[in-house]
């Protein structure tokens, strides 16, 4: 390992692998992330993301291969590693249960030898930032699942990390939690070029927060590329369902989309788009030219399962 | 100025602690019955003999409280480590490996039960009322011999519940077997070593050495030469439970490390 690649790179992951009895959980995976990159890591439930994360880590011995994470061997130099990545398991808390939120900060200020001041700072800048003011002070087991991520996030860039971890973050948040937590993710990347590594199975997440997609399937790297890369060879659309007030004929040949379905006479009609590709408001406004009122409309995005299929079958 | 990480935890623990204060003070008081059961089953034993182990009844007593004081002081500290299998099962030891600091420690200061202390004061007052019932020769000597054995007893107890944790790493459905395991230890800490039969009297003074968390110093204590196992001089060995309490801690340390690696190398 040259030490320029070492520099360059945040996390370096060389036939990594990892058997529990026997099932093995992850396969060979080789990749690497760039200092400063976002890489949004996908599967299916029990593809083997969070054994992964636990191998980059500290927490799990890989059965073989070898895991760099900031230049450092995760499993020999776990507590230096400690203090330069930061972590979230959706499933799981780090925070003190039975305590107030800030109190929390306050622990893991201490715990990372943080001066009081700093801690302090950091603290208001997070409550700030992520909408924590009303529920500070509540004991973090009385706090909505919701409420009790912003925490978990908070709580990992308490002391700064280079990167940033995250497994399954939104996952169950509704709708208005899952887009807070983008954008503060977002601002906070642009803000101090923390690397991030986002293992989720909800596409949304990657589209909005990554710029690169490593997919994963049964333990193996299935996929490595951009979202616009994976569309292309799969055809991961988002769909955008149009609910109109009258019937209408088929809606296609719409710049940028394909027509997928109608219902109803036409009432429901369904449009697939590539990101990238077009907006949903010039599909607006491009169904308006036909004298069609639009009364409601829902976007899905691609279901990952379906995707990691599509990959298989291509 | 960071603030001390350790103290920062046990400030917040002890926090936590109060906020409950109604149930607080009933568990501090129900803490008691186990002091009050041990002393009865002394009491009980010596309305039939006179004598046990070469010990009379307050020096008996006195076996049990300072055996008592020094388990409860343990018990404040590391009491907690029984439950293992729950930190293991909520995750809670995965967010402890997340974090720049040892494993154990943050194990150790992610719960202090107060509540416990109540045993500690009854232990305390009870070796208290025993000491003015024997003819002790107080010397500095004997002052420093006291104190020493119920730090040396606290750490040994302590050296026992970390020992007893490190194995549940292989036995994740092992609370049973920690409990058997210390408690049986408290619970042979806490009578005279010779009313055993001599396999388990070897047992407890050389593989959990029990017998040097009070019967051994009592007996330097009270300058009986007693019964003091492999003929070795009382008064020799009940300055030896500093040593006990390092051996065992050495012992548990070394299986904490292999448990936790077994863990981090078979998962959870």
């Amino acid at each position: 390992m040259s030490s320029a690649s070492m520099a360059d790179h945040i996390i370096e992951a060389v036939a990594l692998r990892r058997v529990f009895g026997a099932k093995t959980a992850v396969d060979g995976l080789t990749f690497s992330v760039p200092r400063g990159a976002a890489v949004g890591y996908i599967g299916a439930n029990g593809a083997g993301k969070s054994t992964t994360i636990k191998m980059l880590t500290g927490i799990l011995k890989p059965t073989s291969g070898s895991a760099l994470t900031c230049g450092l061997d995760p499993l020999r130099h776990r507590r230096q590693l400690a203090r330069r990545i930061g972590v979230v398991f959706g499933q799981r808390s780090q925070l003190w249960w039975d305590l107030p939120l800030r109190d929390s900060f306050v622990a893991l200020g201490a715990i990372h030898r943080l001066g009081r001041d700093a801690v302090r700072d950091r603290t208001d800048e997070l409550v700030d930032r992520l909408d924590l003011g009303e529920f500070v002070d509540t004991p973090v087991r009385q706090l909505s699942l919701g409420q009790r991520i912003r925490g978990e996030v908070a709580a990992a860039l308490l002391h700064g990390p280079e990167l940033l971890i995250l497994d399954e973050p939104t996952i169950g948040l509704d709708v208005l939690s899952k887009e807070r937590l983008r954008v503060f993710l977002i601002e906070q990347r642009s803000l101090h070029g923390t690397s991030l590594l986002l293992a989720t199975h909800d596409m949304g997440d990657v589209r909005r927060l990554t710029e690169r997609i490593l997919v994963v399937d049964h333990g193996r790297l299935a996929f490595d590329g951009t979202l616009a890369q994976l569309v292309e060879q799969v055809g991961a659309e988002r769909h955008v369902v149009l609910d109109l007030t009258d019937p209408a004929p088929p809606l296609d040949g719409i710049p940028g989309t394909r027509l997928v379905g109608h219902e109803a006479g036409g009432l429901r009609q369904r449009l697939s788009f590539a990101p990238g590709e077009t907006t949903v408001a010039a599909i607006l406004a491009a169904v308006a030219q036909r004298a069609v009122q639009v009364h409601d409309l829902t976007i899905e995005e691609p279901d990952i399962e379906a995707v990691v299929r599509r990959l298989y079958a291509g | 100025m960071a603030d001390n990480p350790y103290v920062v935890l046990v400030r917040l623990r002890m926090r936590a602690q109060t906020v409950y204060r109604g149930s607080f003070a009933i568990e501090l008081v129900a803490s008691l019955g186990a002091t009050i059961s041990g002393f009865l089953e002394i009491y009980v034993i010596f309305a039939n003999v006179p004598a046990l182990g070469g010990l009379d009844f307050p020096a008996a007593v006195l076996v049990f409280a300072i055996g008592h004081v020094s388990f409860s002081l343990a018990d404040l500290v590391v009491g907690h480590l029984d439950a293992l299998p729950n930190y293991l099962r909520s995750g809670t030891l995965d967010a402890f490996l997340l974090r720049p600091l040892p494993v154990l420690a943050q194990l150790i200061t992610a719960e202090i039960s107060l509540r416990r202390f109540g045993r500690t004061v009854a232990g305390s007052a009870l070796a208290v009322v025993a000491l003015a019932h024997t003819e002790v020769a107080w010397s500095p000597a004997k002052a420093a011999l006291l104190a020493v054995t119920v730090c040396a007893g606290a750490a040994l107890f302590a050296a026992l519940f970390v020992g007893a944790a490190a194995v549940q790493f292989w036995l994740v459905e092992g609370t049973e077997f920690t409990a058997s395991f210390v408690y049986g230890g408290s619970y042979a800490a806490q009578f005279p070593t010779s009313v055993f039969g001599t396999p388990a009297r070897v047992l407890f003074t050389f593989v959990v050495p029990a017998a040097f968390v009070a019967y051994l110093p009592v007996l330097a204590l009270l300058d009986i030469p007693g019964a003091a196992p492999g003929g070795l001089p009382a008064g020799v060995l009940g300055w030896c439970s500093p040593i006990a309490a390092a051996a065992v801690w050495t012992v548990a340390l070394l299986g904490w490390r292999a448990g936790l690696r077994h863990y981090t190398g078979a998962g959870s």
